[in-house]
């Protein structure tokens, strides 16, 4: 690939796993997220990726997963797509791989609606992702791309932090950003080896390694909750990421991620032309919550956050606890496949209620 | 010793792949001897350091702790999916998995056909006791016509919930499988006599040899194994041994499915 790439997020999604050194693709198609795996297949063999060594389209998501779980098992980079209807089908897997340990990555190009809605974008995936959506109380890393530039570098980060905590990493973008075609530079290659010496490829040489979920003994169960909480809690210290554009003398402050923050950013840059001190926050991850650099943001003075999603309203939530008394925290929000125009958004923070 | 059975007896208790811990398996199941017998098979084919054991959720979800191999645990119905997931990108590794019948047939039927159908170089060890065991005794795909179950309290009327479905039979129609058999291995009361056959041990034994040897070769392997489950039917361990050989013997005929590189012959 030359320096400067006009693609499409989804083909950049799979070009930057590519160069994360991916091992192995298993998925399902779903719209729309099927220029991940179409990218992947025209790729595979290619001398240009000699670490891409399996991709195998499955015959479901629940298929798809357990393919990712076995495939992690062996401590090789995997990754699945996909979408709503197949996200949730994947949460059982998801769940195991968190119970396991193990370093998955799984994209959920969001769509829109509950059931199989329609292939609008929406973040109503939020909660699902960032609450584990499976069972037993299981945390995934989610990470939220706003451009096709970082849906091809946040693979390699997804990885790396997949790694390092040996947990699941969930790339949560939206049926926007998996189609929106911008220009790209991909860095050079950035494929990390990660050691993986509690790895299930036969006991050669060592000893046997299991890959459990189940711990019978409550005693034992608690235990291992209790590490993966201990693990949550660093993740939690260590990890949150966001970016403040103009917040610092803000009186109203917009809080979005994902493609919604592009319109923000451009609200924000027309409302200070006119004089109106607006900033933007935007999560980059959503699990954990970036909490602390929020709490920064309100307790430098009275201000009116306006969370904007495409949802229902979900990580308005976690805005109000990060928020606290400190502000005050309303919320825009938009539905089926509809993005707010910049300006619906700026009437909203300048005191008009929207939709 | 010519047959592989004969072997393991002899070796009864200091099978290296085996941990020694006792098992969980309640009196009369065949659970803990089809253990012995394929960790005996890892041990003839000096397999033991490159083998990775998928568990699935059961009766065997502790295969883990008795066969010492790697071991990872696939959730309920998924070890094909799993074990696929492993051996391709590690196709140097001996994978396989000791399923039971609610498992592959039921819930994971999907992952168990299409495993199948792609001819991933696997072993599937199908313990097929008609019911389901961990959970108490409720019906399966495999429970036949008329056997009271906890949830059949009145006996499996196969008109209300359709017919069993055969494992064997499905999987072998595929082309792509390499090895399909089935044999039963409880022992079978000879009659009028208090002895018992071994035939269905000695079978048994060959076949899980036979099984690991085609996934070696390159190709998908299934061993369906006829077992019993005397707490859930409710029968004394006789009964249920002369269960076994009238009644699931006839509903599922052990026999040789599939053998598409002929290691039956050789």
């Amino acid at each position: 690939m030359s320096e400067r790439e006009l693609i499409k997020g989804n083909e950049a999604l799979a070009y930057g796993a590519l160069r994360s050194g991916l091992n192995a693709y298993f998925g399902y198609p779903i719209t729309p997220s099927s220029e991940v795996p179409e990218t992947l297949a025209m790729e595979f063999g290619s001398p240009e990726f000699p670490d891409f060594k399996v991709f195998l389209q499955s015959a479901s998501e629940v298929e798809a997963i357990n393919m990712v779980i076995g495939a992690a098992s062996t401590g090789a980079k995997a990754m699945t797509a996909t979408s709503g209807p197949g996200f949730s089908l994947m949460q059982e897997g998801i769940s195991y791989a968190a119970g396991m340990e193990l370093p998955i990555v799984v994209v959920d190009v969001n769509r829109a609606g509950p059931g199989l809605g329609n292939l609008g974008p929406e973040q109503s995936d939020y909660f699902q992702a960032t609450r584990g959506g499976g069972h037993g109380g299981s945390r995934s890393i989610v990470l939220a791309p706003n451009s096709v530039q970082e849906m091809g570098s946040f693979p390699s980060l997804a990885f790396s932090l997949a790694f390092k905590y040996r947990n699941p990493v969930v790339i949560l973008a939206d049926a926007f950003l998996g189609q929106l075609k911008e220009d790209i530079v991909f860095p050079k290659t950035v494929s990390e080896k990660f050691e993986a010496p509690w790895a299930a490829t036969g006991s050669m040489g060592g000893s046997r390694h299991l890959i459990l979920s189940l711990h019978l003994d409550f005693e034992d169960q608690k235990r291992h909750s209790e590490d993966l909480m201990g693990k949550y809690e660093r993740v939690d210290s260590s990890e949150q990421r966001a970016e403040s554009y103009l917040t610092d003398d803000a009186s109203v402050v917009l809080v979005a991620y994902g493609v919604v923050s592009r319109v923000c950013r451009e609200v924000v840059d027309e409302l200070r032309s006119r004089g109106v001190k607006a900033g933007m926050f935007r999560p980059v991850t959503l699990s954990p919550f970036p909490a602390v650099r929020l709490a920064e943001v309100a307790s430098r003075g009275r201000r009116r956050f306006i969370v904007v999603e495409l949802n229902m309203g979900q990580m308005v939530y976690d805005v109000r606890l990060a928020v606290g008394g400190a502000g005050s925290v309303e919320s825009v929000r938009d539905l089926g496949g509809m993005v707010p125009t910049a300006r619906e958004i700026a009437r909203a923070a300048e005191g008009e209620k929207v939709g | 010793m010519d047959s592989p059975a004969g072997e393991y007896e002899v070796k009864l208790g200091r099978l290296p792949t085996l941990t020694g811990k006792p098992t969980h398996y309640c009196a009369g199941c065949e659970h803990g001897t089809l253990t012995k017998l394929i960790a005996s098979a890892i041990d003839r084919l000096g397999i033991r350091e490159k083998s990775v054991l998928v568990d699935s959720v059961g009766c065997s979800v502790f295969a883990h702790d008795y066969i010492a191999t790697d071991a990872v645990q696939a959730p309920h119905g998924r070890a094909p999916a799993v074990m696929a997931g492993i051996k391709r990108v590690e196709p140097g590794l001996v994978v396989f998995s000791v399923q039971g019948d609610g498992d592959a047939i039921s819930i994971g039927l999907l992952e168990l056909f299409y495993a199948a159908n792609r001819g991933e170089p696997i072993t599937i060890f199908l313990v097929n006791n008609a019911i389901y065991g961990m959970t108490g005794g409720q019906m399966a795909p495999t429970t036949p016509q008329g056997m009271v179950t906890t949830t059949t309290p009145r006996g499996r009327d196969t008109k209300y919930t359709g017919p069993t479905v055969d494992a064997s039979k499905l999987v072998s129609s595929l082309d792509a499988p390499a090895y399909v058999k089935r044999v039963s291995l409880p022992l079978e009361p000879l009659p009028s006599t208090y002895l018992y056959s071994a035939k269905g041990t000695m079978e048994c034994a060959a076949a899980v040899e036979n099984a690991f040897k085609v996934q070696m070769m390159g190709g998908f392997s299934m061993v369906e194994v006829i077992s019993t489950c005397s707490v859930n039917w409710k029968m004394s361990i006789l009964e249920s041994k002369r269960y076994a050989a009238d009644v699931l013997s006839k509903v599922f005929p052990p026999g040789l499915y599939k053998d598409k590189f002929g290691v039956e012959r050789r």
